[in-house]
């Protein structure tokens, strides 16, 4: 830990970021599979402020708040998934805009 | 005859049904026949009842059956018969069967014959009725009936909008007084609980004192709609547009009948009006005032028709007046010798109206004299008779009207007086009309002289207004007796010669000319004057800026619903919003996303604002 001595603004700087990236993705994006893995992006991008806030305090917290987010994520990757097929089925498409139903 | 009384007005009324059901399919003369024929026979049988009634003087109550009955108020279809009744129904049948016999040359070239006397009939049977009623409430049928076929034949040629504008007008203004009237008939119910002219009255002798306020009331809103039915101040207004109608309705219907109902309504009710006098004097004052309002007006006249409906506004003035001093059977008398004069002066401009291509402008006439000779001497003693010059039927009328308001106490000679003037305008109004038509140069050419069909009426019209004065009406048994006392001679001097002073002037004026009123009617003051007169004294247009602009005014801002508008706003404003939001429900993804994120940075903005306030 000493030889790596990182400011933790430095790790938050990047971890915003990270979750900006994420959240432009999530929005210009119009393929689903694209959204699925900008949700991942920011998902880690919190996960990384976590781990980075913990290790600044020496705290455990952060760490154990990551392997929920990990879970989380793994479990939203499922559910999403099978939506993923659901809409591939039903609609032909992946484009998120055209899978428009519930219209006005 | 007196058990088969109701066959008078019943005759006319099948009649006319039967020329409303079969008319289109019967021939011209068939028409005639019926219309005529009708009206004739119960002429006929007037007279035999006339007859019966000279010998024995009975007055005959003819209950045919009960009208309806509701907790304990049963007016029956009952006929009432006395002197009074004898009067008008002999008015009705008489003068109503030649003007009717008029009418089958009058409109014989119109292509709505059986529709005439199909409304002509009608209204005779609904005019017996209203004279014949012994309730009030059956008065009030016949009432609205000669209402109902005032308007059909006023608008009789409706293909020209103002004649349907003419037939409304009269219609609407009558209503306005029947409306008053029918009030003043459920308080006298709600007050005596009957309409039975003879128990009303007893009843209400019995039960108020002369001066009380409730027969004030009830007595103000049946002279309400007499006022209305009968042409007076301030619901005059439509009598001279109801001479739109074809000239032998304005004869029977706008003169000689059906707008001296109110003179009969209120002669009938006269028992009541003893009880009111401030009643009474209101009636006179309507009647002195409508008089003279009116004979100015004629004088300014120049359509034949508008100037004998002004005159026959100003004459049922002066019976309005001899009721309200009290006068009652003199009034009943000048309606009498005023029907034949007047029907005869109506007719007489039937005639030359029909003869001289439907002019209607006097001074388009002219020269008449020689070319019309029976017209001519139709106007002759129908003008004399209306200006009461001395020995005619409308002389010996008016002369009584006048004196009896001399001897009113307190407003008697100012009302004789004002009754003066007004019979001086008569005399003017009336030769000048004379002078004008006949005399002088012609203008316009007659096509034709009149046949036998309007000879006849129009001379045995003649002979009753000469000798009409002579009659004796029998209502001495109806009316209170009057004292009897006469006036000072020098009253009755003036009355006599008052006329001739108006004819004098008309012949200085409109025939040899000796007297130039034309500087006076070019001066300002001259001009004004009588365009104020020729316009009826500005009360039409004072009503339609009063009422009839406003009212429009108002239907207008009704008819786009301002109350419903404002509910309408609020469903406006909930749509708008309803639009905006579903406009934002657009089942895209990425636009609710952005969205959210645009709210978040707005939250969160806000959030670090308003934290950075609170720690400073």
């Amino acid at each position: 830990m000493d030889g790596l001595n990182i400011p933790l603004n430095h790790i938050l700087l990047v971890s915003s970021l990270l979750f900006a990236i994420g959240m432009l993705g999530l929005m210009i994006r119009r393929n689903i599979i694209f959204i699925l893995m900008s949700l991942e992006v920011m998902l880690n991008a919190a996960a990384l402020a976590f781990v980075a806030a913990g290790a600044h305090w020496g705290q455990p917290d952060g760490q154990v708040v990551f392997m929920l987010i990990l879970t989380v994520a793994a479990a939203e990757v499922a559910v999403g998934l099978g939506l993923v097929l659901q809409v591939q089925k039903r609609f032909k498409t992946l484009d998120m805009d055209h899978a428009n139903r519930m219209q006005g | 005859m007196s058990e088969t009384i109701w066959l008078i007005p019943l005759i006319p009324f099948l009649s006319s049904v039967a020329l409303m059901l079969f008319g289109s399919r019967l021939k011209i003369t068939h028409i005639g026949v019926l219309g005529v024929a009708s009206v004739g026979i119960s002429a006929l049988l007037t007279l035999v009842l006339a007859v019966e009634f000279m010998q024995n003087q009975q007055v005959i109550q003819a209950s045919l059956w009960t009208w309806m009955e509701v907790a304990g108020f049963a007016p029956g279809i009952s006929f009432y018969f006395d002197g009074l009744t004898l009067v008008m129904m002999s008015v009705i049948t008489g003068v109503g069967f030649l003007i009717h016999l008029f009418s089958t040359e009058f409109m014989e070239k119109d292509p709505s014959y059986a529709r005439y006397f199909a409304y002509l009939n009608m209204f005779v049977a609904a005019m017996l009725i209203l004279v014949m009623a012994d309730n009030l409430l059956l008065l009030y049928l016949g009432w609205e009936g000669v209402g109902v076929c005032s308007y059909l034949l006023v608008g009789f040629w409706y293909q020209h909008n103002a004649n349907g504008h003419a037939a409304r007008k009269a219609f609407i203004v009558t209503r306005i007084g029947d409306t008053a009237m029918a009030l003043g008939l459920l308080l006298l119910f709600t007050e005596l609980g009957t309409l039975d002219i003879q128990a009303m009255v007893g009843a209400a002798n019995q039960t108020w004192q002369i001066g009380d306020s409730i027969p004030l009331v009830a007595c103000l809103l049946i002279v309400c709609g007499a006022v209305g039915k009968s042409a007076q101040l301030p619901l005059h207004t439509w009598l001279p547009d109801a001479m739109a109608g074809p000239t032998p309705v304005s004869a029977l219907i706008h003169a000689a009948t059906m707008v001296t109902a109110g003179v009969y309504l209120i002669a009938r009710t006269h028992g009541l009006f003893l009880l009111a006098p401030t009643a009474m004097t209101v009636v006179a004052v309507i009647g002195i005032a409508t008089s003279l309002m009116a004979a100015f007006t004629a004088l300014m006249q120049t359509d034949i028709k508008r100037i004998l409906a002004y005159s026959t506004i100003s004459q049922i003035g002066y019976m309005f007046l001899a009721l309200g001093v009290g006068a009652w059977s003199a009034g009943i008398f000048h309606l009498m010798t005023h029907a034949f004069f007047k029907a005869l002066l109506f007719l007489g401009s039937g005639a030359i109206i029909h003869c001289l291509h439907h002019e209607h402008n006097i001074f388009k006439m002219g020269g008449l004299r020689t070319r019309m000779p029976m017209t001519f001497w139709s106007f002759m003693i129908g003008s004399a008779a209306l200006a009461a010059l001395p020995m005619t039927s409308g002389f010996f009328s008016k002369d009584q009207i006048l004196l009896q308001a001399y001897q009113l106490p307190d407003l008697g000679p100012g009302l004789w007086m004002a009754g003066l003037l007004g019979a001086l305008l008569t005399a003017i109004y009336s030769f000048r009309l004379v002078f004008v038509v006949f005399f002088g140069q012609a203008n316009t050419e007659p096509d034709k002289d009149t046949g036998w069909r309007m000879a006849v009426p129009l001379s045995v019209l003649c002979f009753l207004a000469m000798i009409g004065g002579y009659f004796m009406i029998p209502v001495a048994e109806v009316f209170p007796a009057s004292d009897g006392s006469h006036p000072a001679h020098w009253v009755e001097y003036v009355s006599i010669s008052v006329p001739l002073v108006g004819l004098l002037i008309a012949y200085l004026v409109f025939f040899n000319r000796r007297l130039n009123i034309d500087g006076l009617a070019n001066s300002t003051v001259g001009k004004s004057l009588g365009n104020f007169w020729l316009s009826g004294w500005g009360i039409d247009w004072l009503y339609d800026h009063l009422f009839v602009r406003p009212y429009y005014g108002l239907a207008n801002l009704l008819k786009s619903e301002p109350v419903d508008g404002i509910y309408g706003l609020i469903v406006a404003l909930n749509q708008t919003f309803n639009h905006w939001l579903s406009a934002a429900q657009t089942g895209r993804m990425r636009w609710y996303l952005a969205s959210m994120v645009a709210g978040l940075i707005i939250l969160i903005t806000l959030a670090a604002n308003l934290s950075t306030g609170v720690l400073q």
